[in-house]
């Protein structure tokens, strides 16, 4: 009983005792290595490829960090988090930023104390059913079984969407999106809910998708971004800004291919501040002053990320849609560098 | 000549505390406790100053707001606007029933692999061993896994069902229906049934108004609701069993009077089973089928894939464990008592029935209590597969939505601990009650 306790109060304390740290960037520069959480494997966001190494969109923010902070953008510890651990993970120090497709809500602002930084997919929840079934809306779902990740979003505006409808339905909870995956494939759900990106993703891992649709109806507006802990917020400009950067690099025409060259010198003087032939942004933000250069380097600015990723050339064959650029009628928009 | 002096009076002195070796043990002790104490104290300031730090101090209020998500087995009312305290219930309820439904088996498994295990039979007993060596050796996390995808992979989906020559059938006269998202099987249910009644309506009154005042009762209303048939039945069921008993008795004097005993088997079976089907019969008993309509089977008892997966494998697993100690306690009782029964001319499964079993029985017990400890402990491996038990939905969703991690592990060691020490309390007393009486 003793020792129950004893070990018992040990725990506690090791969750707690990482929860208080000196600043997230001299960590990172002490250890040499970005800690990011990232997901357990979605294709396209964040996977693993043959050899072991770590791909996708989301994965592209961390390394884009990993080369401004670090200067190599393979310094990168990922740790594949669920829906579950990832805010465990990040509250208590074991990763220093999550870029994991998390929903911006308040309470997870607010009340869990993160930081998101900013958006870099904007998404909504959507419906993937089996061709076979002959269901072509969400609203045809009364009664259905639905597979779902638990700890998610997706749970609450599921559980909404059936009410305000009138519709009844089961839950089938489900840890990681690849048991969701074998759920669905093996009919024990009619149909499989999450952010429409997500399913996309999902589709796109199938042998057969065309077998299968995504409904037409978003039932939620989820915008996606990197996060990080509250109370350092050095630590939270540089991910915001590195991810604003990446951005901005697309609005204003610099690519992976052209950035040596722009870094040399233009007559735009924003590329300038950005790329640190004027001005001292990067020593603000307690950087060197080609720290942007190095993260555009790593995969290219947000437009080329995307296309390599989740574009529609990728077997996802996502649309720019709403995360176009501004100029473009989308919404991905970054504050200036000024 | 001898003198008698007094032994020179001892004074205490500090030294004494180390030196001597009558206190010394004691000092080690205090000091040891003291250590562990400051050790702890300090601990647990720790955490609560850096919880506090991080802006998160030790708060229950979250329990008392909506919810806001859904459980596909809930044996309470529960809906997405309900607190998230009666999720929790929820979940309890959930651990329990599977905990219970687990032991049962487990027992009878492991009483029968046990017994089967010593068979003379080389074929019997070799198969038993089998089972065991196979089951316990293996986490029963994979277990559970692998029967969850059994039924989801072989099983057939419901609308295989459909249609004019379906693949798969119902079985039993088409009521019952196994399909991959869980085995469907009819529910017991009156027509005439005198209703439910509400429990601890001041917990929620707002949901009780039009009960309270002669009108429906919603079931929202009250902590939970009790069938007033399923208790009318019990009743009736208890109270013939009850004249059983006396006639039993009556039958027993007049055995003991004149030599003679009456038949007791016809009117037992009649006192015991006429009422209970006349108040079935009033009641308007009737069976419902499941029905495949729209996505799924309607009406029925839906027992989920979740819940058999991890009900099987709970027992299989704790069964071979079961099978073990059911052995061990046989083999604890000398052979003269079976010799003895055999020689009185019982035979083989009287002597193990009446003999060797009951009082193996008091052997067995005691580890047995701790089995059923570790089955229910085990049943929080049901988020494996989507089982919403406490830990899927206070230690899971609560957890996750509102982000308390601490208050809700706090809280579900808490409800662990109160199940296992009740467990625990109940099988002591029936044990205590039990153990051989030594004279």
């Amino acid at each position: 009983m003793k020792k129950s306790v004893f070990l018992g109060a040990l725990t506690i304390a090791g969750l707690a005792a990482t929860a208080s740290m000196a600043s997230t960037l001299d960590d990172v520069k002490a250890r040499g290595k970005l800690n990011c959480g990232v997901s357990t494997g979605l294709v396209g966001f964040a996977a693993p490829d043959a050899n072991g190494r770590w791909n996708g969109f989301d994965v592209a923010v961390c390394r884009a960090v990993a080369a401004a902070v670090l200067g190599d953008s393979d310094a990168v510890n990922f740790v594949p988090t669920t829906g579950k651990t990832r805010f465990t993970a990040l509250a208590s120090g074991e990763v220093d930023m999550l870029a994991r497709n998390t929903t911006w809500t308040f309470t997870r602002d607010v009340d869990l104390k993160f930081e998101f930084v900013g958006v870099n997919y904007y998404d909504g929840q959507g419906f993937m059913v089996p061709k076979s079934l002959g269901v072509s809306s969400a609203k045809e779902l009364d009664g259905a079984t639905v597979c779902i990740q638990t700890g998610t979003t997706t749970e609450l505006n599921l559980a909404d969407f059936f009410r305000s409808n009138n519709m009844s339905y089961e839950p089938v909870p489900i840890e990681t999106n690849a048991e969701a995956q074998q759920q669905f494939l093996a009919g024990a759900c009619d149909t499989l809910t999450t952010d429409a990106s997500g399913l996309a993703a999902t589709r796109a891992a199938f042998e057969n998708p065309d077998d299968f649709v995504v409904l037409p109806e978003i039932i939620s507006k989820e915008p996606l971004g990197p996060l990080v802990r509250h109370g350092d917020n050095q630590w939270g400009d540089i991910v915001r800004w590195v991810l604003n950067g990446l951005i901005s690099a697309e609005e204003l025409g610099i690519t992976s291919a052209n950035v040596d060259e722009l870094a040399k010198g233009t007559n735009n003087p924003e590329i300038n501040r950005m790329l640190g032939t004027e001005g001292n942004l990067g020593e603000m933000l307690g950087l060197d002053k080609d720290w942007l250069i190095r993260a555009i380097k790593v995969n290219g600015n947000y437009g080329e990320i995307f296309e390599a990723n989740i574009g529609e050339k990728t077997p996802l064959g996502l649309s720019r849609g709403l995360n176009a650029q501004w100029t473009e009628g989308g919404l991905i928009y970054s504050p200036p560098f000024r | 000549m001898t003198t008698l002096t007094d032994p020179p009076k001892e004074s205490f002195r500090l030294s004494m505390l180390l030196y001597d070796s009558r206190y010394r043990s004691m000092t080690i002790q205090i000091i040891v406790l003291m250590g562990f104490m400051l050790g702890a104290a300090w601990l647990i300031n720790n955490a609560r100053i850096n919880l506090a730090e991080a802006g998160k101090p030790i708060t229950f209020g979250f329990l008392w707001e909506p919810s806001g998500y859904d459980i596909n087995q809930r044996l309470i009312d529960y809906s997405s606007r309900s607190t998230h305290a009666r999720a929790a219930v929820v979940g309890i309820l959930n651990t329990l029933l599977v905990a219970v439904m687990g032991c049962l088996t487990a027992t009878i498994i492991g009483v029968l692999i046990g017994v089967l295990r010593l068979s003379k039979n080389w074929m019997v007993s070799r198969l038993a061993a089998v089972y065991v060596e196979g089951l316990r050796n293996v986490p029963v996390l994979l277990w559970i896994v692998l029967t969850m995808a059994i039924m989801a992979e072989f099983m057939p989906q419901p609308r295989e069902f459909r249609g004019e020559n379906p693949s798969a059938r119902m079985y039993l006269f088409d009521s019952v229906a196994i399909t991959n998202r869980g085995v469907y099987i009819p529910e017991p249910k009156f027509t005439n049934g005198l209703g439910d009644i509400p429990v601890a309506m001041s917990l929620r009154p707002d949901q009780c108004e039009s009960y309270l005042e002669g009108g429906e009762l919603a079931d929202s209303c009250g902590l939970f609701q009790i069938s007033l048939d399923l208790w009318l039945i019990i009743a009736v069921l208890l109270a013939g069993i009850f004249v059983a008993k006396l006639n039993t008795m009556r039958a027993n004097r007049i055995q003991a009077a004149t030599g003679e005993r009456p038949n007791t088997l016809w009117v037992n079976l009649a006192v015991i089973v006429l009422p209970t089907l006349a108040v079935l019969w009033y009641l308007g008993f009737y069976l419902e089928r499941p029905v495949l309509k729209g996505f799924n089977f309607r009406g029925g008892i839906h027992m989920r894939n979740s819940l058999i997966a991890l009900w099987l494998a709970l027992s299989l697993y704790t069964g071979a464990f079961i099978a073990e100690i059911v052995r061990a306690g046989i083999l604890a009782i000398p052979k003269g008592q079976s010799e003895a029964a055999a020689a009185l001319g019982l035979r083989q499964g009287k002597i193990m029935r009446l003999v060797i079993l009951p009082q193996a029985w008091r052997v067995i017990f005691p580890p047995l209590i701790s089995q059923f400890l570790n089955l229910t402990k085990n049943s929080s491996l049901a988020i494996a597969v989507g089982y919403m038990d406490v830990t899927g939905t206070l230690g899971g969703i609560t957890l996750n939505q509102t982000g308390r991690e601490m208050e809700t592990v706090l809280l579900l060691m808490l409800v662990y601990l109160i199940i296992s020490l009740t467990v625990s309390a109940v099988m002591n007393a029936y044990n205590k009650r039990n153990a051989l009486k030594e004279r």
